[in-house]
């Protein structure tokens, strides 16, 4: 199980087009907003040229009142219509862009049910997660401020050019000639900070994959003091997501600066012109004042199209890590696979090999039959295999050759979830959701009534700890359990189990945090649900299996001996030395 | 938010600088309408009907207009500086708080930290933080400006005009209502907003980390349709807070817009009164428009300054928590001499929360130096709680706990009891890194010699040659190792630290007996006071003093012959491990 797999070359221009087809997905509100951004900005447009002519009106020689009352009523009218059209635009953009990353959460989360366990084996989890919660943010906001800004900046930069020709189009035509440049200098710049963009999105990946570690092992890395070592490595991961951060702000931020120095330029340019026309004739003071307006309308959105390209890079950085994780090869579909059904428990494995690693081979031709109703012990020591048997049985990992049968039927041409419904399984690690008591029961089978709830809870021995909890079965379990105790989470975990009563039974180290008292007084229980079920058991406590009716002798990968107790004891190999080890 | 102050102290002068230097790019931008102003009154001269405009002043014009691109090169060179200042200013405040943030999550007692859960801590370091980073950016570069613009337009309107610099005041006092109400209004929107998003961290953590019993249980429909409940709840949040911030800039139009209409009217009167010239209209006019732009620029800012609000309160939450453990000074010690106890307990108490059940209740006993204590008790008998407590993982309820003659809760003992110590807990949890330096946590400046001395003792040899190594890749959560290479692998850890004080907490139960039975063996090799939680009378009955616990309470204290003669408890749980019936146990 490596990570360092090869960094996959992401193409930007597929990033923006499934962007874009993810905004499809909103039709009405997109083609609103485009509706609502052209009334808006058509309006917005129209005020300065009345002002202009109100302006006009304004003659030290007398005031034109019919005149200028006129257009000030036609002022306040466009007014109002622009910020009307202007927020429903709004609202719309943003329920686009809400929207766009609720999809893609949606997406990515759903994603995870359908990705191997292969890989998520691999990863840490904290760089999924700040892909689903970080990048999506981001990107929600980078598409958001996009969105506002790129529909009315190009209808405004469209609208004030024709304004600007019908004006005075000579010097009209050198600012719609010159200010575009202003985009060449913004994109030179974006093109190149977009790089430090992707640094900063990979660094705060790894740094919340870092934190996700540490954070969740806090107990452990408390009790060895080891806060320094952690804020060490913690701070230079910081540092570098500093620097890189400080490189995508200020390099980003160069363009909006630059973009308005060009623009600058473009207005003394129009002034000098504008000036020297009215000097000339055929131009007036209030044309000018038009005219001047217009090319800083006009440059207006040339500087938030140039801001907004750096925004969207950033923003397009974190979607191709998002848009990454959904292009994740996904487990083979199951759909129209056939159920499994009434599963008695025959189980084969046949000529199976399996590894992690194909450099690694771990289990080589293996092949044993199970009937209906037996009790498999798996037994070896720490590290022999044991688990990956229970992965390729609830087909976690599928087999590299030979298969894996139930009743027969190949389980990769059975649905998944019918496979997995038929067993019952309880890992040595336990895991609850945080939620309530209840609803942690009831895992398995949600439709269960409270007397089945209580009744498996009470199999399980775990009824009696539950009831002196603060709200009994309503008490709310924290992230990862709280402050359970090991064995209570593990009592919850086979209440789970004696509630569904599946066919077969994988019991990892079930119960290796519990008491064995508790243990003892479980037995019973655990005998009734297997009868006639058969069962896979993991488990170290050799006085606990020798009783099953198959013992496999796992070593290196390898079954090694497989039989009964006695036979086994009898033959004197790595099962007796294993079980007389345990009186050493 | 008070609490994030400090942090700027060393960007002081940039926090300074930046602002100055946007206010100097703004002054240039403020005189722009006033040269064009003097362009249009100066330059062009007198219109006269049929003649045009004489005595225009080309020269005038052009060097105006000079002017302008001068200060066009002023301003660029001024925003460049003052955007470099801002960007230092956000990354540097943002990474020191991230690095701040970190060092005191990892400070909290435990108990902080089972209340709080590791996915909010998560989003707090990294969301939360960057927001504030970006808030931080924008409002140094537009907080200052903004209201300046505004300001040095009003003034420069009143020194063109004191007759209608009233319509400025109207306008831009009318504008400051909308602005701050929107920002209140959003802030605990935003706020909230972020909580949800929480959630959904929550979600995506607890499936990725349970991904084996969600998919055994087939609860993969079950938990997508619990994540897409909470992302619409998100999503539903976000709408509502976007609509109200999306008023903004529509208002603020309107109301500059109404402000240049009285402008108009009142210019008129006063142009007509002789008061005022074409000229200064146009120059008023174009300052009103500039007040626009700006403040354009200020809703977008506000936007983004709620939400940094929203999240620096809730990184002040975690920076002001106290580290809730209670340290005293100068309490009384006890015992000096060689033969006092090494570790005891003085009617210990224990509850987790004030109204919850005990924990632990009135235990007491006292272990000599090198001694070994075995405790044993049913599950969810208060076994981990009591060993927890020497470390002085969580306060005590009641009663002292003594470690080398000194109370646990002695401020100067803190150190000592961190690093003196062995601590292997029942969930085993390895590092990203390699094994060497997963050991090297137990104690940094160990040698290889020692290392593998640990790892020996820890029956943990095997594990490092079949991986390659001490210099073996462990991957993040020590994923690419099973349960009882990662439990040995933690033994060892505590182990090369050498510890006065060794606790094992029912660590051994994912060994296999034969290895389990070395290890104890070996462990009796140790000099080190050792302290054994266990389910198994096997594992501490060779422990020079078993304490059994019930419920909370100590129902046993002896060896283990003393135990078995007198304490009913511990002949149960022995009888639950040695009669035949127990080997029927199928599990």
């Amino acid at each position: 199980m490596r990570t360092d797999r090869p960094v996959k070359p992401e193409p930007q221009k597929g990033t923006l087009s499934r962007i874009l087809k993810y905004t499809f997905r909103y039709p009405w509100a997109m083609s609103l907003s485009l509706l609502l951004s052209a009334v808006s900005v058509f309006f917005s447009l129209l005020v300065p040229i009345l002002i202009g002519e109100g302006i006009d009106c304004i003659v030290e020689s007398g005031i034109l009142w019919s005149e200028l009352t006129k257009i000030m009523t036609l002022i306040g009218g466009c007014t109002l219509l622009s910020a009307l059209a202007q927020f429903l635009q709004s609202l719309c953009n943003n329920h686009v862009s809400v929207g766009v990353v609720r999809d893609l959460r949606k997406e990515a989360f759903h994603k995870i049910s359908r990705l191997p366990l292969s890989y998520l084996d691999r990863r840490g989890h904290g760089d999924t997660v700040s892909r689903i919660i970080s990048d999506a943010d981001h990107f929600s906001d980078g598409l958001l401020m996009g969105f506002t800004q790129i529909f009315t900046g190009v209808l405004t930069i469209a609208g004030t050019v024709v304004f600007m020709l019908l004006t005075r189009w000579q010097i009209g035509l050198i600012v719609i000639f010159v200010s575009p440049l202003s985009l060449l200098l913004a994109r030179f710049i974006a093109t190149r900070t977009s790089r430090f963009f992707h640094a900063q999105a990979a660094t705060r990946g790894e740094q919340t994959a870092f934190a996700e570690e540490r954070i969740s092992g806090l107990k452990v890395l408390r009790a060895f003091g080891q806060e320094e070592e952690s804020q060490a490595k913690f701070d230079e991961i910081n540092g570098r997501l500093e620097k890189a951060a400080m490189n995508a702000t200020f390099y980003s931020s160069l363009v909006n600066p630059s973009t308005r120095f060009f623009n600058n330029l473009v207005y003394a340019a129009v002034a000098l012109l504008g000036g020297l026309a009215v000097v000339g004739g055929g131009f007036t003071p209030g044309g000018l004042t038009k005219l001047l307006s217009y090319a800083s309308q006009y440059m207006k959105p040339f500087n938030e199209i140039s801001g907004v390209i750096t925004e969207l890079k950033g923003a397009i950085a974190c979607a191709e890590r998002i848009f990454a994780l959904l292009d994740e090869t996904e487990e083979p579909s199951d759909e129209g696979a056939e159920e499994l059904q009434d599963v008695a428990g025959r189980v084969a494995f046949e000529d199976v090999s399996f590894s992690y690693l194909p450099e690694k081979p771990l289990i080589q031709h293996l092949s044993l039959s199970v009937e209906q109703g037996k009790r498999v012990a798996i037994v070896g020591k720490t590290g022999s295999g044991k688990t990956t048997m229970i992965n390729l049985l609830m087909r976690f990992y599928d087999v590299s050759a030979g298969q894996v049968c139930v009743e027969s039927k190949d389980v990769r041409a059975v649905s998944r979830s019918s496979l997995r419904e038929s067993f019952g399984m309880v890992l040595q690690e336990t895991w609850l959701k945080s939620g309530t008591v209840r609803e942690n029961i009831k895992l398995g089978r949600e439709d269960a009534t409270d007397e089945e709830m209580i009744a498996a809870a009470k199999a399980a021995h775990a009824h009696s700890f539950i009831r002196r909890m603060e709200k009994g079965y309503d008490t709310v379990l924290s992230e990862d359990g709280g402050n359970l105790s090991e064995g209570q989470k593990q009592l919850l975990c086979i209440a789970r189990i004696m509630l569904t009563k599946p066919p077969m039974l994988i019991l990892d180290e079930a119960t290796s945090s519990i008491d064995t008292c508790t243990e003892l007084k479980i037995a019973d229980a655990f005998a009734k649900l297997m009868e006639g079920r058969t069962s896979f058991i993991v488990a170290h406590r050799l006085s606990t299996i020798e009783s099953a009716d198959l013992i496999l002798v796992m070593e290196k990968g390898q079954v090694v001996e497989q039989g009964k107790h006695e036979q086994l004891l009898a033959k004197g190999g790595a099962y007796a030395a294993l079980y007389n080890g345990q009186f050493a | 938010m008070k609490r994030l102050f400090p942090y700027f102290k060393p960007y002081i002068w940039h926090s300074i600088l930046g602002p100055l230097f946007k206010l100097l790019e703004a002054t240039f931008e403020l005189l722009v309408p006033v040269v064009v102003g003097l362009l249009v009154d100066k330059g062009l001269g007198v219109y006269v009907e049929g003649a045009g405009y004489v005595h225009a002043d080309v020269d005038y014009i052009v060097k105006m207009s000079l002017l302008l691109v001068l200060f066009g090169v002023l301003g660029c060179v001024f925003a460049v500086v003052a955007q470099y200042f801002a960007a230092r200013t956000a990354t540097g405040v943002s990474a020191k708080i991230r690095s701040e943030l970190f060092r005191r999550l990892q400070s909290l007692s435990y108990k902080d930290f089972d209340r709080l859960g590791t996915s909010t801590m998560l989003t707090r370091i990294t969301g939360d933080v960057d927001r504030l980073q970006s808030g931080v950016n924008l409002a140094l570069r537009l907080f200052l400006r903004s209201p300046f613009i505004v300001f040095g337009a009003v003034i420069t309107a009143w020194i063109v005009d004191p007759g209608s610099v009233f319509t400025f005041i109207l306008t831009v006092a009318a504008l400051a209502v909308v602005v701050f109400s929107v920002m209140l209004g959003t802030m605990p929107l935003y706020k909230k907003s972020q909580e949800d998003l929480d959630a959904l961290t929550l979600s995506t953590r607890e499936n990725l980390t349970g991904v084996r019993v969600v998919r055994a249980f087939c609860r993969e429909k079950e938990e997508e349709e619990i994540f897409d409940k909470r992302n619409e709840k998100l999503t539903r949040g976000r709408k509502v807070v976007g609509a109200l911030s999306a008023i903004t800039n529509p208002l603020t139009y309107v109301l500059v817009n109404g402000g240049i209409l009285l402008l108009l009217y009142v210019g008129a009167i006063r142009v007509e009164d002789g008061l005022l010239t074409q000229g200064s209209v146009i120059a008023l006019y174009n300052l009103m428009g500039q007040i626009l732009v700006e403040l354009i620029k200020f809703a977008n800012l506000i936007v983004s300054v709620s939400k940094a609000v929203a999240s620096g309160g809730r990184i002040g939450a975690v920076l002001t928590m106290q580290p809730s453990l209670e340290t005293d000074e100068g309490l009384e010690e006890i015992g000096e001499d060689e033969n006092a106890p090494f570790v005891e307990f003085r009617n210990v108490s224990m509850r987790y929360s004030d109204g919850g059940d005990p924990a632990l209740e009135n235990v007491s006993f006292a272990l000599g130096r090198g001694q070994t204590l075995g405790v044993i008790g049913g599950t969810g008998s208060g076994k981990t709680t009591l060993v927890n407590l020497i470390p002085h993982f969580y306060d005590i309820y009641e009663g002292q706990v003594y470690v080398d003659g000194k109370n646990v809760r002695e401020k100067s003992m803190q150190d000592y009891l961190r690093a003196r110590i062995g601590v292997v807990p029942q969930k085993a949890r390895l590092f990203k890194g390699t094994i060497r330096e997963n050991l090297l946590w137990g104690r940094s400046d160990a040698t290889d010699e020692e290392l593998y001395e640990a790892l020996k003792v820890a029956q943990a040899l095997e594990v490092v040659a079949d991986k390659g190594g001490l210099d073996a890749e462990v991957q993040q959560g020590g994923k690419n190792f099973s349960g009882g290479q990662k439990q040995r692998l933690t033994i060892a850890r505590a182990i090369a630290r050498k510890p006065d004080v060794l606790i094992l907490d029912d660590s051994s139960s994912a060994l296999d007996y034969a290895t389990d039975a070395a290890l104890k063996k070996a462990l009796r090799g140790l000099d080190a006071t050792v302290i054994i939680v266990s389910q198994r009378t096997f594992s501490v009955q060779n422990a020079d003093q078993i304490l059994v616990l019930d419920d909370g309470k100590v129902v046993g204290k002896g060896t283990h012959e003393q135990l078995l003669e007198s304490c009913e408890e511990y002949q149960t749980i022995y009888r639950s491990q040695h009669t035949d019936a127990a080997k029927g146990v199928a599990v």
